[in-house]
């Protein structure tokens, strides 16, 4: 029995090869996310679940409204579009590098962005948040084209990618520890915020971006993905098999960084949401390739219910849920590697 | 011919240690330091060379062979020659130890800092041992540098939830998260040393049970070298090192790193001398890192993490672009 069916036009003129399995996990985890964003929208402190009803219903007051509207949607919107963001641009870097620790945070992105982000926050003083995030979303990519740049010596090796983007990052890490020794006190404790990600007051202003530049990428990252199956024999036997290695391995990084980048911007460096998503939807799919439909929903899953934890733990005051998703993702790292070296593998 | 070298580095170490003692904002001629240092007259002079410079050059001392061997012993034990003390976690778990001690017990000395740092590095490095040596087979290379990772990534996180929680907490934190070798007083060295020479010591007698780790698990066995015992030996040392020197300097990046690579363009893969060569450079390394920082942007000084990672990570992909380094 195949895994794989082909889907085509009557004519035959235009056809598509499904997998089986991955598709129905992609089916699977929207509608947990679904559920999870009914979940977030529905429940929480100021409005009960009925007045959310009959709101969603063009029945509410207008202070439900207002809840509902302009702090709850935006909110699990945002949580949505970066977690797809995070997860599909993840799954092209980690395949493009064959390594699961190739996030696009090990890349330089994140911590380009940070290092963009609290730039503008203490040298330009005053800044508008769209100021900020430009700030970010340009030092991103620069750090990201760095690292690429730095790593190319007769074409790019993912494991020279990686340990570039670590030597990049640790730069990067000083100058926003050395900002932050700098500045006092209460804007370096603003500036803070910029190094662990953050979707706590979030309104349309800063979903818009994001949907458009996503509504852009992903399809992209869809569709150059496909290929990623046929990258990963290695570049000779890709090569051979009629693909222009280096055009599209540069292609696909462009747009995995600037997904990644168009997250961090919107939300700060949100950890480990790369890194796990991909990882979770190649297990449940067990395709071949990077999988990026599967771990873009994985990616939003993950982080609208990360969001929903926060929200909802009894912490004093709001943990930003680039915590949450660090503290988890590290275990669950841990967790695996325990389980697959127990089992014997290596 | 080894031993030739070795006589050079330990000059080349003196020259930049009295360099360290020299060189800073505060012009002083060389005669008056060196008069100062020992027969102090008193006054503003003397202040600057006992209180402020001979500390700093001795923390420098012993942060850099610190770092220098727990490197050196990282990248023999994991066989990776990208090792670092990052890597194993020991960096994370001193952070979330100092972290935790300033925003529960409301800690603020340095000497105290030590002993949580180190009990925090150690827990970090066990955990990490832990995890890397499930299953069958003991912690090979890879292993123990993911399981490293994961660990980090869990224990960096809970220094964030904290410092976000805690705002007086994140005003010390980030002075010390830069990582300097200022500002700390001679006691701060005399609470360190002796675990640093405790450290050193463990350190240099693994040169010959990390050959045998290099030949590979199988061959290591077969020359009789007790290898668990080898590795939990190197990762005591690492501890004591790492947790001593994070405590006193905060997390200072690249020098682990670098060291021992240099270091090994002279010796060869012998780790015996890849240790000796390592303690006697990576503190020559840091003093010089710690002087540029106080040249180049006069009258204000950079912190030595920062001109370490600024030197560190061009290195480094130097490194990864011209030769050695088997990817």
């Amino acid at each position: 029995m195949s895994v794989y069916r082909i889907l085509s036009t009557p004519s035959r003129r235009i056809s598509v090869r499904v997998h089986l399995r991955a598709s129905a996990v992609v089916a699977v985890l929207l509608a947990a996310t679904a559920a999870v964003v009914l979940v977030a929208m529905g429940t929480g402190s100021a409005v009960p679940v009925g007045d959310v009803v009959r709101t969603l219903l063009g029945g509410g007051d207008a202070m439900s409204e207002m809840v509902v509207y302009e702090l709850r949607a935006p909110r699990a919107a945002l949580a949505l579009l970066v977690g797809a963001a995070l997860g599909a641009g993840g799954a092209i870097v980690q395949s493009l590098s064959r390594n699961p620790l190739g996030s696009p945070d090990v890349v330089g992105v994140n911590a380009g962005a940070a290092a963009g982000a609290v730039l503008v926050i203490l040298v330009v003083g005053a800044p508008t948040p769209l100021g900020v995030a430009a700030g970010a979303l340009a030092c991103g990519l620069a750090a990201a084209l760095a690292v690429y740049a730095l790593s190319y010596t007769r074409g790019v090796q993912g494991t020279r990618l990686i340990l570039v983007g670590v030597a990049v990052t640790a730069m990067l890490h000083s100058v926003i520890a050395y900002l932050l020794t700098r500045a006092d006190l209460y804007e370096s404790q603003g500036a803070k915020v910029w190094l662990v990600g953050s979707l706590a007051g979030a309104g349309w202003e800063r979903v818009g971006p994001v949907a458009a530049a996503t509504a852009v990428l992903l399809p992209a990252a869809l569709v150059l993905g496909r290929s990623l199956g046929t990258m990963e024999m290695g570049d000779d036997a890709a090569g051979a098999l009629g693909l222009r290695v280096e055009r599209l391995r540069f292609a696909l990084l462009l747009v995995a960084v600037a997904l990644s980048g168009t997250a961090v911007s919107a939300a700060g460096p949100i950890a480990f949401v790369a890194l796990a998503a991909p990882q979770l939807a190649r297990r449940l799919t067990r395709a071949p390739g990077a999988g990026v439909a599967a771990a873009s929903a994985a990616g939003a899953l993950l982080l609208a219910t990360a969001d929903l934890a926060v929200q909802r733990l009894p912490t004093p005051g709001q943990l930003p849920v680039g915590v949450l998703t660090g503290g988890l993702g590290g275990l669950y790292l841990a967790w695996l590697l325990h389980r697959e070296w127990r089992a014997g593998r290596s | 011919m080894r031993w030739t070298g070795l006589a050079v580095s330990f000059a080349a170490l003196g020259v930049v240690a009295v360099l360290s003692i020299t060189v800073g904002a505060q012009a002083i001629p060389l005669e008056e330091v060196w008069q100062q240092l020992w027969n102090p007259t008193g006054g503003e002079s003397a202040a600057i060379v006992h209180d402020l410079r001979v500390p700093r050059t001795l923390l420098g001392l012993c942060v850099g062979t610190a770092l220098g061997l727990a490197g050196a012993l990282m990248q023999g034990l994991t066989r990776n020659p990208l090792a670092d003390p990052g890597l194993l976690g020991v960096n994370s778990g001193a952070s979330l130890a100092v972290v935790g001690s300033i925003v529960f017990f409301d800690v603020t000395d340095m000497r105290t800092w030590v002993w949580f740092s180190m009990a925090g590095a150690a827990l970090a490095a066990a955990a990490v041992y832990a995890l890397g040596a499930t299953g069958r087979g003991a912690a090979g290379p890879a292993r123990l540098v993911l399981a490293g990772a994961a660990v980090s990534a869990a224990l960096l996180s809970a220094v964030e939830a904290m410092l976000t929680l805690d705002a007086g907490a994140f005003d010390r934190w980030r002075f010390w998260d830069v990582g300097a070798l200022a500002g700390r007083d001679a006691a701060v060295v005399a609470e360190i040393a002796p675990f640093v020479a405790v450290g050193a010591v463990l350190a240099l007698g693994l040169g010959r049970g990390l050959n045998a780790i290099a030949l590979g698990e199988q061959a290591g066995q077969g020359l009789g070298v007790n290898l668990p015992r080898v590795r939990l030996g190197g990762a005591a040392a690492i501890m004591l090192l790492c947790g001593a020197a994070t405590a006193a300097a905060g997390p200072i990046g690249f020098i682990g790193l670098m060291a021992p690579h240099a270091v090994r363009a002279f010796t060869g893969p012998d780790n015996r001398w890849v240790l000796a060569y390592s303690a006697v450079l990576a503190p020559a390394l840091l003093l010089t890192a710690d002087v540029v920082g106080r040249v180049v942007v006069r009258p204000g000084e950079l912190e030595s993490g920062i001109v370490t990672a600024f030197v560190g990570a061009p290195v480094l992909i130097y490194l990864l672009r011209r030769r050695a380094v088997r990817l």
